[in-house]
């Protein structure tokens, strides 16, 4: 892995200076509390409950909590897609709001309640959107299901809570469960497979239940 | 991204002082914007100053009658208050109109004020541009500028400022509120909070170094109808080619705003007396001294078009 991590410089890493990443070499492996000089990695202390599970971390101050889920915590079941906000995949509910964990920083969750699609339920006893997902096909390939069924289960809480929409008439009143609400709030979840009418059917099917 | 070390503030003042102190330090809000730049090494602060401890997440009712906004309320939060629905109207269909509901729910009323460019060459950090680069050139113009600004813009640079709130808040006379770092407070006209920024594009906004943004204020309510009208390449999730803000009145006055266009919400109060007449006459004067591009020349039409389509929806 040693000559493989020689090579694995990205392109822009390479272009922007190959200097700060000859540092990062040099100085590989974490620093404790040390101030950044150049592009020295600082950690830092951060607890999370996660899946209701108090989680204490030493990370490196860059590290997302997607990151911070997938790579130290290894719940794989969230899901990095474009790492930038833009794909839905990583999305989780932290204290009870769904948010992109890949443009959130670990150290910007001390303390908060993160539950991720291995909290939401378990094979033997699944979450109803699970289980809707499963009935209505609401996904091919699998990968951005996980950020899909949290969105999912928040978007419902979201209209629940009459939080408004842009495809709302009238701004005041109660937001409806319509394909239409759904289709809009859901547009921050792209799926490459094309699922997206299963997904509502799915919605559709908990909302109703839930109703 | 680069690494950087971390402090959460205790109050508005002390974060302030904290960022002033050292070079290369920024406020931390919600991060969605920040942190996107920060892995593609657009940004690269060195320290990070979290405010979200600052209590600065309420929405408070003013002696004038209008609200007092705090700077870390969300955007999901400020659209849903039904003081904002029911007599701010374009504000909460202004923020719902921008991003998704992921991001709506961490962004923070400032952050989103501050929010910087969508150009694709201010995102390129192969290509020149004078925002992230001073004296670096822009790729822009001569380049690819569909998306791209058609008034308000320079030599130097012709980006847009892409956010859909601040473009209500341009509409409703908001004001920023601001602590400095040596504790002293102001509030800035929300039409002199972003720059027209001519040869120097990096300076996007009248802050000065360390000054925090502590809440944004509404004046009282003016009635009239509330409309944002959004074009975009998507029904939903997309940054606007040109958006359209408008309060209308019965009698067909009103205030209109436009978004997607300029470095800043681009309004024209003298070219509100000509609401009466129709869009053709409002953007005559609006646009009147546009600088498009052969790429973007279309929002100029596109900026009549959708006026006239909130115009029609105010009648309806």
């Amino acid at each position: 892995m040693k000559s493989g991590d020689a090579f694995g410089f990205s392109r822009r890493g390479v272009l922007v200076g190959g200097s700060a990443a000859g540092a990062v070499l040099v100085h590989a492996g974490p620093v404790q509390a040390a101030p950044a000089k150049g592009d020295v990695p600082v950690t830092m202390p951060v607890s999370l409950e996660v899946n209701g599970t108090r989680h204490d971390l030493q990370l490196d101050t860059r590290t997302t909590l997607l990151d911070a889920l997938r790579e130290h915590l290894h719940l794989i079941g969230t899901k990095k897609g474009c790492d930038h906000g833009q794909c839905g995949a990583c999305t989780v509910i932290v204290n009870g709001e769904r948010i992109n964990s890949c443009l959130s920083l670990a150290l910007q969750h001390q303390g908060d309640k993160v539950t991720t699609i291995e909290g939401l339920g378990t094979p033997d006893k699944l979450h109803p959107m699970q289980a809707a997902f499963i009935e209505h096909d609401g996904f091919q390939c699998g990968y951005c299901t996980p950020g899909q069924i949290c969105s999912a289960v928040a978007v419902l809480g979201e209209i629940r809570r009459g939080v408004p929409s842009h495809v709302q008439e009238d701004i005041v009143a109660a937001p409806a469960v319509s394909n239409q609400e759904l289709r809009e709030r859901m547009s921050g979840n792209i799926c490459r497979c094309g699922a997206y009418s299963n997904i509502m059917e799915a919605m559709q099917h908990v909302a109703g239940e839930s109703a | 991204m680069k690494a950087f070390t971390y402090e959460r503030a205790q109050s508005p003042a002390q974060a302030a002082a904290a960022v002033a102190r050292k070079p290369g330090a920024k406020f931390l809000a919600g991060g969605t914007n920040l942190l996107d730049l920060m892995k593609l090494q657009i940004e690269t602060p060195t320290h990070l100053v979290d405010v979200q401890d600052l209590k600065l997440d309420r929405i408070e009712e003013t002696a004038e009658g209008g609200l007092r906004i705090g700077a870390l309320v969300r955007n999901t939060a400020l659209a849903s208050d039904m003081r904002v629905r029911r007599d701010y109207g374009v504000l909460t269909k202004a923020i719902v109109a921008g991003a998704s509901g992921q991001l709506r729910n961490k962004a923070t009323t400032a952050g989103n004020l501050l929010q910087r460019t969508r150009c694709p060459y201010f995102y390129d950090t192969n290509q020149p541009c004078n925002k992230r680069q001073p004296g670096s050139g822009c790729g822009a113009i001569g380049g690819v500028s569909r998306q791209l600004g058609v008034i308000g813009v320079s030599d130097a640079c012709i980006a847009t400022y892409p956010g859909d709130m601040a473009v209500a808040l341009r509409l409703l006379d908001a004001h920023v509120e601001t602590v400095d770092p040596q504790g002293a407070v102001r509030s800035i006209p929300i039409g002199e909070f972003h720059r027209l920024w001519g040869d120097t594009p990096h300076l996007e906004t009248s802050l000065k170094r360390g000054e925090l943004i502590t809440a944004v204020t509404l004046p009282r309510p003016i009635g009239g109808r509330h409309l944002y009208h959004k074009v975009r390449d998507r029904a939903s999730y997309a940054f606007a080619l040109v958006s359209v803000a408008a309060v209308i009145h019965p009698d067909g006055s009103g205030r209109v705003a436009f978004g997607g266009v300029a470095p800043r919400p681009w309004r024209v109060e003298a070219a509100e007396e000509a609401m009466p007449r129709g869009a053709q006459a409002v953007t005559a004067q609006v646009f009147a001294e546009a600088r498009p591009t052969a790429d973007n020349r279309f929002k100029l039409q596109l900026a009549t078009r959708t006026l006239a389509g909130v115009m029609a929806e105010a009648r309806a």
